[in-house]
């Protein structure tokens, strides 16, 4: 299994260890990931939404990438950077005049884009490419006893919605179960942490982390996994603003769905950068067997 | 910059920003709205908007143009797409609030809150290096609203700490072509 790889601007900031843990999940599970050679920002919603011709530029600056590097699906990890990318190939696919103008930008860089790279995110391709039983299969260390809550987030099922429910989305849970741990029931699942209004009116989105976590933290969850970088970077590092501004005392370990399927398949915390994290995850390290 | 003062700036406006709206794509949905509230109740940022997303589209519908850009609304919305899903009309409510903040930022009429400055400084960086860089977003961001860096501070050490935020941009070799992608779909938006 082949893919080319859009890690996406997070993957070298703060979420430089959804990146580490991806590749390294990805070669133990035999998924060849070929980055695109100098791939530009998707844009994400802070330049979508408003600007939104250039964006579908810019955007369509990586599918061409993708495109010259041959017949493969394109993976990405980031909601945002998926819901972007895909959207892009959605509206230039039912608007022939926006494709036109696209292509016509991209020949006057020297790029080529006909429109049918196939963007995947990672969940999708873990779990419907390689399979469930295929993982089961590679897990030597099954993280019997630890409660885990799956956070989606909002742009990995919505307003796309492929590969899983936009409401009540179950890929993630299905992924817990498989390494042997155990997905507790979190209505927050699909929710939104903020997103870019941490930076612009942080009191509000401080109140949807603080949800998560208070949900999280009633169904007595061990630790929580998200699939996106803006939300762990939300839900995990801002975790003691939460508290400030509610008189909480959340601790609660926050970790990329990659890690915790790493840690399962005999993969060091060292080799998934699990040192990143800012709250720490001893209680999940302590639940690996030996 | 255009203000809305008079009758006849809100009349003049309110059909360009209608027509607007019906040209984005799927935007002629709009048409369809019964004013079910599906988009409100699932918002979960609403409660802090002057007009729900449902009263946005009867204000526009109605021609209360100048409710719709005087109003935090959509500088509210945080993108999550609920109210895009759940729509029985299928009205992209989303998109909608993306076409209104565009519209808003062309005519002038943004209230100095801070989103419209991020999402500038966020552009300017994509379009300078190529990639988004973070502590240059937040510290071109804190030098507009100086409260930023206070609250901030305490976590952005942590992270440096930790290796994740860079202090340095990383630029790419393609932003000649970044360049030539944008001027030219630039000068397919002043067409339209």
């Amino acid at each position: 299994m082949k893919y080319s790889y859009y890690p996406g601007c997070s993957a070298e900031a703060t979420a430089v260890a959804y990146d580490v843990s991806t590749r390294a999940v990805c070669d133990r599970l035999g998924v060849e990931l070929v980055e695109l050679p100098d791939w530009n920002c998707c844009g994400s919603t802070s330049y979508f939404s408003v600007r939104e011709l250039r964006s579908f530029g810019i955007s369509a600056r990586n599918l061409a990438i993708a495109q010259e590097l041959g017949d493969m699906d394109l993976v990405t990890t980031c909601n945002s950077c998926y819901t972007v990318l895909a959207k892009t190939n959605r509206y230039m696919a039912d608007n022939a005049e926006l494709k036109a103008d696209i292509v016509e930008a991209l020949n006057r860089a020297g790029r080529h884009y006909d429109g049918n790279v196939n963007v995947r995110h990672l969940v999708d391709v873990l779990v419907n490419d390689v399979g469930y039983d295929a993982v089961k299969a590679k897990v030597t260390k099954p993280l019997a006893g630890l409660k885990v809550a799956p956070y989606y987030g909002c742009q990995l099922s919505r307003p796309i919605g492929t590969f899983d429910d936009p409401e009540f989305p179950m890929t993630l849970d299905r992924l817990v179960e498989t390494v042997g741990a155990t997905p507790v029931d979190y209505p927050c699942k699909s929710k939104c942490c903020g997103g870019m209004m941490m930076l612009t009116k942080e009191e509000a989105a401080l109140r949807l982390c603080f949800e998560l976590l208070k949900t999280a933290s009633d169904r007595e969850a061990d630790v929580i996994i998200t699939a996106c970088p803006l939300c762990e970077m939300n839900v995990e590092a801002y975790q003691p603003m939460v508290n400030k501004q509610y008189g909480t005392h959340f601790r609660i370990p926050v970790m990329y769905f990659t890690q915790l399927l790493g840690l399962a398949l005999g993969i060091s915390a060292k080799d998934l950068a699990l040192d990143k994290q800012v709250v720490p995850v001893d209680k999940v390290l302590s639940a690996v067997p030996a | 910059m255009a203000q809305l003062v008079t009758k006849e700036d809100v009349s003049r406006l309110h059909k360009v920003f209608l027509e607007d709206m019906y040209s984005i794509p799927g935007g002629e949905k709009l048409k369809l709205c019964q004013q079910c509230g599906a988009c409100s109740g699932s918002c979960p940022t609403s409660y802090l908007m002057d007009y729900t997303p449902r009263e946005i589209i009867a204000s526009l519908r109605a021609g209360m143009l100048d409710k719709v850009v005087h109003s935090n609304t959509m500088w509210m919305c945080s993108s999550c797409y609920l109210c895009t899903v759940r729509c029985p009309a299928g009205i992209k409510l989303t998109d909608m609030m993306y076409e209104l903040k565009r519209l808003a930022i062309k005519y002038g009429l943004t209230d100095g809150s801070k989103n419209p400055t991020m999402t500038k400084i966020f552009v300017d960086n994509v379009d300078t290096y190529g990639r988004n860089w973070e502590v240059g977003l937040i510290g071109k961001f804190s030098l507009r609203h100086p409260s930023v860096p206070f609250k901030f501070m305490s976590m952005g050490l942590k992270l440096i700490a930790k290796g994740r935020l860079p202090l340095r941009p990383k630029s790419i070799k393609g932003r000649d072509e970044l360049a030539a992608v944008t001027s030219f779909l630039d000068s397919k938006e002043a067409v339209q």
